[in-house]
């Protein structure tokens, strides 16, 4: 995909963190947060920039959870699978939430337009059994709320 | 100009999540409209702890607690309660409408409650530094910068008998006195906010509800040691702490609190944030010095130590949030009143995340030696909808369970382990009859299987092989040597693995073969699963005696498998069946029998 390229102010930012030590997750976060994940041409991108190898980016990128290599789907559904959210039902959110949409954990759908994947804790036990869309808190969930919470962002 | 009402809106995550944002924007609006701003002042504050019945509204000076407002209801509290002064009935929190003084420090869930830590939670505006200076903000960086010398500060820690509150429970003065007794060029403070334990989320309210108080203890840590940087490692899914703390970065610089001559004295410190990127194990103090270095966060032998040796080599000064956030209350109120409160060899309060099957769920601050009947009966309200109470589990996935028979005893760091469980950081899941142990087990497993670094073999293999036992048991498949190799793995594990995530991760198995042996028994032996948890071994079917035809189970099924006409009996078919119980939870004559 050639439209990926590292635009001026994310440059700018690894330029003022190259000196600091430390620096290389605190650039990947702001990579992502452009992004949504992190393109293969932009690590090199990053490497070269940083100058540091670019199986060093890598061996980071693939060590923490957070950090992707593919891109999301438009929304980006997060079911919490902490305890407190698991023993009221989080399972249960995500086998519901793979029937509605047809693609297991981890995945997209074929139009781009969700993708699942579980979270740890987001803290907010008190509303257990909790997932998130962009961002969005839903709380004290069944699975026979998700259809409505679907269509609420589909195609939107 | 004092205002005659001050309205303290929380602004924690979960009332903020749970549409606080938009409340907070109608009572502002509606302040505004009607002319009542100049009368009452919007406060937005940090976690009330009372996450349940949040969003969480308090007018003070009469103490009025509100629950579960919505946007909606801000017209009313400003019209009845600013303007007209009369109590918004309907909002109260049910137990305080029965009382004739409401005053929210009675209500059950606190009362019990001694607020160390959480003391500027819900109190102050955690955007706005003054208010933290009002409250003897920075009070205590002043004391030590002018009054006491390092040695002075550390006997005064080690005096408090203050430990650290990220789980292992290590006295803090002892960390502080290594690291100051080490002759260095560089040294270093950190802060561990990297709350990985699921369930628990007392470092993101304090770090959310008063950012200060973290930022004021490392500064005296930093004096004391005599560090002149300090990092605070922390999730990045935590946006709202991130955003906090960088805001109260900014302002402790502006008033001379932080950066260059602190208060004009010689002393210099600076404080920097790392991002964690999601990875548990970095909650070990070596692997979270690797992560903030921009490295895989690989935990790495100790000794040595990073008191000795720690980030970039240096010596290190690591604690975790809430034990920072006692140091400026011990400074300032001395080692002795601290050293009075809690038990024997555990001094001070522990935050608890109450969570689970209880009814109200949130976050609370007891003494060291408050019994679990006390957490959860008179301040947790007990367990929800009647159920029987079976297990509490502290320490989340390196922790253990505390049963019935442990109800009286008094929590502290040795109770808890001498019990099979541990202090952890303090998440505590409460579960009730229908929860299976062998399945709640599975789920700790698999977390700390997907954890492990994979660095060291016992924890790799041994996790892994763990895991494969209790899948096999939940599923109807276990064996009957399984309950010997899941023990005898553990003690492997717990020998041989490189650091404290592999060394605890059979702590859930151990604890829980230890007090519910016979549920596993029940799994391998009888092919049952007591608490009808574990799917495989669960049959869904309907008594036809009971049946009355209304079709609600048919209309709920998903797949569908259950077949029957209106005012007849209805049938499941077994083989189509996936096991996902909303007919029974739809049925309202108990006719599905799940066996």
């Amino acid at each position: 995909m050639s439209e990926n390229k590292l635009p001026a102010e994310l440059i700018s930012f690894i330029k003022e963190w190259k000196n600091k030590q430390g620096n290389l997750i605190m650039v990947l976060h702001k990579v992502q947060e452009h992004f949504g994940y992190i393109p293969r041409e932009i690590a090199f991108e990053v490497a070269d920039l940083l100058e540091v190898p670019v199986a060093k980016i890598y061996g980071v990128i693939t060590f923490y959870h957070l950090f992707k290599l593919s891109k999301p789907g438009r929304n980006q559904i997060a079911v919490c699978m902490g305890t407190a959210c698991y023993l009221k039902g989080g399972e249960d959110l995500i086998l519901e939430l793979e029937r509605q949409l047809g693609v297991g954990l981890n995945n997209i759908t074929a139009d781009g337009e969700f993708s699942i994947e579980a979270v740890r804790c987001i803290g907010c036990c008190g509303l257990a059994p909790v997932m998130t869309v962009n961002g969005e808190v839903f709380g004290t969930l069944k699975p026979a709320r998700l259809k409505t919470i679907l269509e609420q962002f589909r195609g939107k | 100009m004092a205002y005659k009402n001050y309205i303290l809106v929380c602004a924690g995550t979960a009332c903020e999540s749970n549409k606080g944002k938009a409340l907070y924007e109608a009572l502002d609006k509606e302040l505004k409209a009607t002319g009542a701003d100049a009368e009452a002042q919007l406060v937005k504050t940090g976690c009330f702890g009372f996450c349940e019945q949040g969003p969480i509204v308090k007018i003070l000076p009469d103490e009025s607690f509100y629950v579960k407002v919505g946007p909606n209801d801000a017209q009313e509290i400003v019209a009845e309660h600013i303007v007209k002064g009369r109590t918004v009935e309907r909002l109260l929190y049910k137990e305080e409408k029965e009382k004739t003084d409401p005053r929210s420090q009675d209500i059950s869930f606190y009362r019990k409650q001694l607020r160390i830590v959480l003391r500027n939670c819900a109190v102050i505006n955690p955007e706005i530094i003054d208010e933290y200076i009002a409250r003897d903000g920075y009070a205590a960086l002043e004391k030590a910068l002018f009054d006491m010398t390092p040695d002075q500060v550390v006997s005064e820690i080690l005096e408090s008998g203050l430990r650290g509150r990220g789980g292992a429970g290590f006295p803090t003065g002892r960390k502080w006195q290594f690291t100051k007794n080490v002759e260095a060029d560089q040294k270093y403070v950190v802060c561990n906010a990297d709350e990985g334990d699921p369930g628990a989320y007392m470092d993101r309210s304090v770090l959310e509800g008063d950012p200060h108080s973290i930022l004021e203890a490392m500064t005296i840590a930093g004096y004391t040691v005599g560090a002149n940087r300090g990092f605070i490692y922390i999730r990045a899914e935590y946006p709202l702490a991130i955003r906090r703390l960088n805001n109260a970065i900014a302002q402790a610089k502006e008033y001379g609190l932080l950066g260059d001559h602190i208060l004009g004295t010689d002393f210099s410190f600076d404080i920097e944030l790392r991002l964690g990127a999601g990875a548990f194990v970095c909650g070990e103090e070596t692997a979270l010095l690797a992560s903030i270095e921009g490295k895989r966060g690989m935990p790495v032998p100790r000794p040595p130590f990073p008191a000795v040796k720690g980030l970039w080599g240096k010596p290190t000064v690591i604690n975790n949030v809430e034990t920072y956030a006692n140091v400026p209350v011990i400074l300032l109120k001395g080692s002795k009143w601290f050293n009075s409160i809690g038990t024997e060899t555990s001094k001070g309060t522990k935050v608890f995340a109450l969570t689970g099957k209880i009814n109200n769920s949130g976050l609370i601050e007891v003494p060291m030696g408050t019994t679990l009947r006390e957490i959860i009966y008179d301040i947790g309200g007990g367990i929800a909808s009647g159920k029987k109470f079976k297990a509490a589990q502290t320490g989340g996935p390196s922790g253990g369970c505390i049963t019935s028979e442990f109800l009286d005893t008094p929590i502290d760091y040795e109770t808890l382990q001498s019990i099979g469980s541990m202090m952890g950081s303090g998440g505590m899941i409460v579960m009730d009859e229908d929860d299976c142990m062998v399945d709640v087990t599975k789920f700790y497993l698999e977390f700390t299987v997907d954890e492990s670094c994979g660095k060291c073999a016992p924890c790799r293999v041994g996790g892994r092989t763990c895991y494969n036992i209790l899948d096999r048991i939940s599923k109807g498949k276990g064996r009957p040597d399984d309950i010997q190799k899941l023990k005898d793995i553990g003690h492997a594990m717990r020998k041989a693995s490189l650091c404290g995530l592999g060394q605890t991760s059979p702590n859930p198995v151990t604890s829980t073969l230890r007090y519910f042996e016979e549920e596993y028994r029940a799994h391998i032996e009888d092919k049952k699963c007591p608490a009808g948890k574990c799917k495989d071994m669960l049959t869904f079917s309907i008594d036809p005696e009971k049946c009355v035809g209304c079709t609600a189970c048919a209309r709920r099924c998903p797949v569908p498998c259950i077949s029957g006409e209106v005012k007849k009996t209805h049938v499941i078919d077994a083989s189509k069946c996936i096991k996902c119980g909303q007919c029974y939870d739809a049925c309202k004559f108990d006719a599905v029998i799940k066996a």
